[in-house]
């Protein structure tokens, strides 16, 4: 096991937890609407070769919620901030679901500190015509299940028994969510319009049979991305990181050791 | 004790099997349900019904905002205010909405309340609410930002009523160049201000404070929750200095009323079995979408899961829980004055129409009720005369 160390950095006035693991480049992640106060197995694998970053968003987890945080631009403003605070250059920049829509907003406004960018199930982008799930609308049940494509992960999910403290960081989690994400719907009208400003070597990673932000999102972001490229992973719902965790692991390495071979 | 009938307009002719294929009559049912032909019929029995309140001799009729839904058909209430407006004499016209974080421009609501308080020559009350939580799926609204977008609407609006314009207003979520609304209200300084609540502690300190002493209205709850609400509000204002008069809290409930009990609670039970088990479904998500309540208030509903958005309910369960009323006069004369005595409001608010009672049955229940029940009733709560709200 990687040596996990939790620290809580104080940015933009804002005491934000922080768990680090691992050694290399550093690889800062960006979490989606759910979270990310615990280690997982992805994160674990991704620490393998990279020293793998991952805070907790300003308004999420054990963070605190600053008074200034109103929409997506100020977590990318933030994140800016945060690279710049802890000295960090060369980073690969990895994002999934929500925390790739301020993963591209980051980059669209300043990419210089960057190596890579990697969105994973993205947020951000409106496709006419592909509807998006309605997580605000879908029960317990039904978010969990349209999450995955393997039901039976859904199933083990549905089967924890949370506890207080995770019960109250989920509702502290999901009044962010709305706050940031409520409307439009999970995009920003005008991200789509600078997308092209990216140069760094991208990847869009998708599950195909995500029911929340269909694959058809995937092939969006390549075309507006100028250096991207698109890979889709079979059989995998919204989050491959958890679904798919082997796959999405070497994926992502694969495409950052490669950059640089 | 003043009487103010209230009328959520129903879609009374809505398929009830509706149930079969959707799980809510807000929102997402379809509205290819609502029939226009039908609706034209309803919209104008529900005005003859408000109307006959005035001719009738009730202090006031209400008329009500909700989005995209069964439940109730008044999206736009200045509408129905406005066609309510000349066709009554006496009667004050209280608007329950106006969801004032739905809207872009609040500034349209001080325009549309001021005209009514013009036509009317001051029978307007005015309602400011946030809405319930469906609105802010229907509506695009953010509800994260449902409290901060009230109280800034609310503060815009009352300056443009009581401050000469034209002034600039630069707030978080409303920017104006020029504030200077025409026409201002007929009631100096402003028409008098309601507060509709399912109840929270948030509201009811903001509702008391010295500076407002907004009528505060506990809609549909039980009983438990109405006294619990009205003792907060009478403590906030002890804690400000003040004693609340009974004409800052009022109650609005479902009531029906038939010559003898029987004959009440068996032409009711379908129809109040319907209001809540048919039109007032939808599922906690809809209901309470995150931020419409403060994570402290959250965390107490969850704590009650189920508890709004359970099983079907009987007349017996909403009976038991008292949030609905009905019988013989002389049982209603005992109930209210009983509750009035132990909670002390001095507005009543009885919904004589819900879900699909009919138009006959509706008729009767409010002159049943404003010729035999509400003149047992007229002294009740009534004080001597008090300092009226600051303003």
């Amino acid at each position: 096991m990687t040596a996990i160390r939790h620290s809580v950095e104080r940015i933009a006035g804002c005491g934000v937890s922080v768990h680090r693991g691992g050694r290399g480049q550093p690889l800062l992640y960006l979490h989606g609407a759910r979270g990310a106060g615990r280690w997982l197995p992805f994160m674990e694998g991704l620490s393998q070769n990279f020293e793998l970053i991952v805070p907790e968003h300003p308004g999420f987890g054990l963070s605190e919620t600053p008074q200034w945080l109103d929409d997506i631009g100020d977590l990318a403003y933030f994140y800016l901030d945060f690279i710049g605070g802890l000295g960090l250059d060369q980073v690969h920049l990895v994002g999934t679901s929500l925390g790739g829509w301020v993963a591209a907003e980051l980059a669209v406004r300043n990419q210089s500190s960057l190596r890579t960018l990697t969105l994973v199930g993205a947020a951000g982008i409106h496709v006419p015509g592909v509807e998006k799930g309605d997580i605000f609308l879908w029960s317990t049940q039904e978010l969990t299940r349209n999450l995955f494509y393997d039901q039976k992960l859904a199933e083990a999910m549905l089967e924890e028994q949370p506890n207080q403290e995770d019960l109250d960081i989920q509702l502290k989690n999901r009044l962010t969510t709305a706050k940031l994400a409520w409307q439009p719907r999970l995009y920003n009208v005008h991200l789509a319009k600078w997308l092209h400003r990216i140069t760094l070597p991208t990847l869009i990673l998708w599950g195909a049979e995500d029911r929340l932000i269909p694959s058809q999102y995937g092939p969006a972001f390549r075309d507006l991305i100028p250096n991207a490229r698109l890979e889709i992973l079979p059989n995998c719902g919204h989050l491959p990181q958890l679904e798919k965790t082997t796959d999405f692991v070497n994926t992502v390495t694969r495409f950052l050791q490669g950059v640089d071979s | 004790m003043k009487f103010f009938f209230l009328h959520l307009m129903p879609y009374a002719d809505l398929d009830l099997n509706y149930t079969e294929k959707y799980n809510s009559a807000w929102v997402t049912l379809p509205n290819s349900y609502y029939d226009p032909v039908k609706g034209h019929l309803l919209y104008n029995r529900y005005l003859d019904e408000l109307e006959y309140a005035d001719e009738l001799g009730l202090d006031g009729i209400c008329v009500n905002e909700h989005h995209q839904n069964a439940y109730g058909l008044m999206p736009t209430p200045g509408v129905t205010a406005g066609a309510l407006a000349r066709r009554t004499k006496r009667a004050k016209i209280a608007v329950l909405g106006r969801a004032l974080p739905l809207l872009n421009n609040p500034l349209t609501v001080a325009e549309e309340y001021a005209m009514l308080d013009n036509i009317t020559g001051g029978r307007l009350v005015a309602g400011f609410v946030r809405g319930i939580g469906a609105e802010y799926h229907a509506c695009g609204a953010n509800p994260a930002e449902s409290h901060e977008r009230f109280h800034e609407a609310h503060d815009l609006i009352l300056r443009a009523w009581t401050e000469t314009g034209p002034f600039p207003f630069y707030g978080k979520y409303y920017q104006f160049n020029y504030v200077n609304t025409w026409p201002r209200p007929y009631q100096q300084p402003h028409p008098p201000i309601w507060i509709p609540s399912q109840g929270s502690r948030e509201t009811i300190e903001w509702a008391s404070d010295p500076s407002r002493r907004y009528t505060y209205l506990q809609t549909f709850s039980p009983a438990a929750a109405l006294a619990k609400y009205m003792a907060m509000y009478k403590e906030e204002a002890a804690k400000r200095g003040y004693e609340a008069s009974s004409d800052q809290l009022g109650w609005s409930v479902p009531i029906y009323v038939a010559d003898t009990d029987e004959q009440a609670y068996r032409e009711a039970k379908p129809h109040i079995e319907n209001l809540v088990n048919k039109f007032l479904r939808m599922p906690p998500e809809m209901l309470l979408p995150p931020g419409y309540l403060s994570l402290r208030s959250m965390k107490g509903v969850m704590g009650v899961k189920g508890a709004i958005t359970g099983g079907p309910q009987t007349i017996d369960d909403l009976l038991q829980k008292g949030m609905f009323l009905c019988g013989s006069p002389e049982t209603l004369r005992q109930q209210i004055e009983q509750f009035q005595k132990q909670i002390g409001f001095g507005y009543l608010l009885p919904m004589l129409q819900f879900a699909t009672l009919p138009h006959d049955l509706t008729k009767r229940n409010l002159e049943i009720f404003a010729r035999r029940v509400i003149p047992t009733l007229r002294q009740l709560g009534e004080e001597p005369a008090h300092a009226g709200p600051a303003t």
